[in-house]
């Protein structure tokens, strides 16, 4: 069932303007359930096998010889994005992610490049 | 402090289609983007249609995906549509093809007789149940934290609500028969870590829990299989539980006679014992214990931050409330930050675990109005004022705040 309210969200939304809602809608009227959960049928519910495709990311980390590092030691479990998403963090705390990744999550990261990285990380997004 | 996802204009007209909310892009990655109003930034993220069987998510991080619901999307009613479904995944080997006919699902360790199960042992030979409920990233809003914390930085979208379908694992661990002293049960998915020797992503329940009857294997949601970035063919599904128990391709379970010391169970998806999972920076000495019951939260989700309503006439008001590991007793809204507080009109029961609609009117005069919303759920637990912190980022629920003109 599609009612006033829905409709005036969604032609609010086409507008891309925020929102004089239509009408005033009573309790009844709150949105229906979108679903397409039917009930059940006791039997035959057929699962299919699935084949899709994940994408990539090819994002690396800006800043040449100095994120030299970075990159070579920090793309192989998580795309560029798990750090670039990162609010500035204390340079301690960077310290104790790079740390995690090489004892908790066995990131193969020798001391000079733990060390450069650090310093990458907490001049490009140091907390100030 | 504004919560509510915004999108850029530009995003909203290349949004705009005959569907309202369908997304129409021509490109795979699309060439919008969302501001998610975090405090710490950056805010910019990428709309994407990139992913298999999802429509446009907000793009958290591509490898292995984190991909958050648009916030307008839960305004579509009471259950997350599948395509929209936020997904969240640990490690980045992830099988993509699944053949229905060689899938097992073993069942092993303190138990009379192992089990290896084919999905039509599951599906069409355990009594069928179904179930709405919420599921939630312990990390959902960690963006919000403040001081910033490290870790996904969702805002409120790393959440969604569905019917699940499926067989209740108390009917599978009884298949098994359960061996005296058995004290978890460990659930273990398809996906593998990148290198040797890191920690599989595994977690585990008291087995009392797992025997609570409402503890399910879901084969579907919202009436259809899920889609594998959201566990196909089985996920664990732990109602009113944060979904790190709830184990994505699930294809192994063990039970544990000795507690579970894996990563995951033991080191992560820690928090603070304390009221609320709340401490201060620095603050130590504080015991840590796993995640687990949801707290109550509520959203509006027909306005967004910073919208202008018109001055001195009706203006609705609506949008969805979950009570956590208990149902919803009530959505109130105050004007006046927090002093007097209104009941809100309920929508239809969908069962304790799910979202639950809400809705009511305010009339404020010209000039700026700030609502706030909580939730009071049937626990007697309510939303509390001020956000929780901890280091991890876990279980925020403070009560949200929308700031508006009235003009
Ligand atoms: C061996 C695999 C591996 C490598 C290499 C790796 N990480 Fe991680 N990283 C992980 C895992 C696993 C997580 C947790 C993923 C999740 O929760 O989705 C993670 C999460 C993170 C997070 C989020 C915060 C957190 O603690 O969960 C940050 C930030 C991060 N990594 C930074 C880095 C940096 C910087 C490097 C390079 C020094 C790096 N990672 C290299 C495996 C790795």
């Amino acid at each position: 069932m599609i009612n006033a309210a829905q409709v005036g969200f969604g032609a609010a939304i086409l507008a891309g303007v925020v929102l004089a809602i239509i009408g005033h809608p009573g309790p009844q009227d709150l949105p229906a359930p979108v679903t397409t959960a039917s009930p059940s049928k006791p039997q035959g519910f057929v699962l299919k096998s699935v084949s899709v495709e994940l994408p990539t990311s090819d994002i690396t980390f800006p800043g040449g010889a100095a994120a030299d590092a970075i990159n070579a030691n920090c793309l192989s479990c998580h795309s560029a994005g798990m750090v670039l998403t990162q609010p500035d963090l204390a340079k301690a705390t960077w310290a104790a992610e790079v740390d995690k990744m090489i004892h908790a999550f066995k990131a193969p990261i020798d001391q000079a490049n733990a060390t450069a990285i650090v310093d990458y990380l907490s001049e490009t997004k140091g907390a100030k | 402090m504004r919560k509510s996802t915004t999108t850029t204009r530009r995003s909203f007209l290349g949004q705009a289609g005959a569907g309202g909310l369908a997304l129409v892009s021509g490109s795979a990655w699309a060439d919008t983007t969302v501001e998610l109003p975090l405090p710490g930034g950056p805010r910019e993220r990428a709309l994407t249609t990139a992913f298999p069987q999802k429509a446009t998510m907000i793009l958290q991080r591509t490898r292995p995906p984190l991909l958050e619901t648009p916030f307008e999307v839960f305004d579509r009613g009471v259950f997350t549509p599948n395509d929209q479904f936020y997904v969240r995944w640990h490690w980045a080997v992830i099988p993509t093809e699944i053949d229905v006919a060689s899938f097992r699902l073993s069942v092993s360790g303190h138990v009379d007789k192992p089990l290896s199960l084919t999905l039509n042992d599951i599906v069409d030979g355990l009594p069928r149940v179904e179930l709405a409920a919420v599921n939630q990233c312990s990390g959902n809003s960690r963006g919000f934290s403040q001081p910033s914390v490290a870790g996904a930085q969702w805002a409120n979208g790393a959440m969604g609500n569905a019917r699940w379908m499926g067989v209740r694992l108390k009917d599978v661990l009884d298949r098994a028969g359960v061996k005296p002293g058995a004290l978890q049960a460990r659930f273990a998915g398809l996906d593998q870590p990148v290198v040797d020797g890191a920690p599989k992503f595994m977690k585990s329940l008291a087995l009392d829990h797992a025997r609570d009857g409402e503890v399910m294997i879901a084969y579907a949601m919202n009436g259809e299989q899920l889609p594998l970035l959201n566990g196909f063919p089985l996920r664990l599904v732990v109602p009113g539980w944060y979904s790190t128990y709830w184990v994505k391709m699930l294809d192994r379970i063990e039970v544990l006679a000795t507690p579970d010391e894996n990563f995951w169970t033991k080191n992560a998806y820690l928090i603070p014992d304390t009221p609320g999972a709340d401490m201060t920076p620095g603050q130590a000495g504080v015991k840590m214990v796993p995640i687990n019951r949801m707290v109550p939260r509520s959203f509006v989700t027909n306005l967004k931050d910073g919208a202008t309503i018109k001055a001195g006439a009706a203006t609705a008001l609506r949008g969805i409330a979950f009570g956590g590991a208990a149902g919803v007793k009530s959505v109130d809204i105050s004007l006046d930050n927090g002093v007097n507080w209104r009941p809100t009109m309920l929508g239809s029961d969908e069962g304790k675990y799910s979202f639950r609609q809400w809705q009511t009117d305010i009339t404020p005069p010209a000039g700026a109005v700030t609502v706030m919303v909580r939730c009071t759920n049937s626990d007697g637990l309510a939303q509390p004022k001020t956000m929780n912190w901890n280091p991890t980022g876990f279980m925020h629920n403070a009560i949200e705040s929308l700031h508006l003109t009235a003009a």
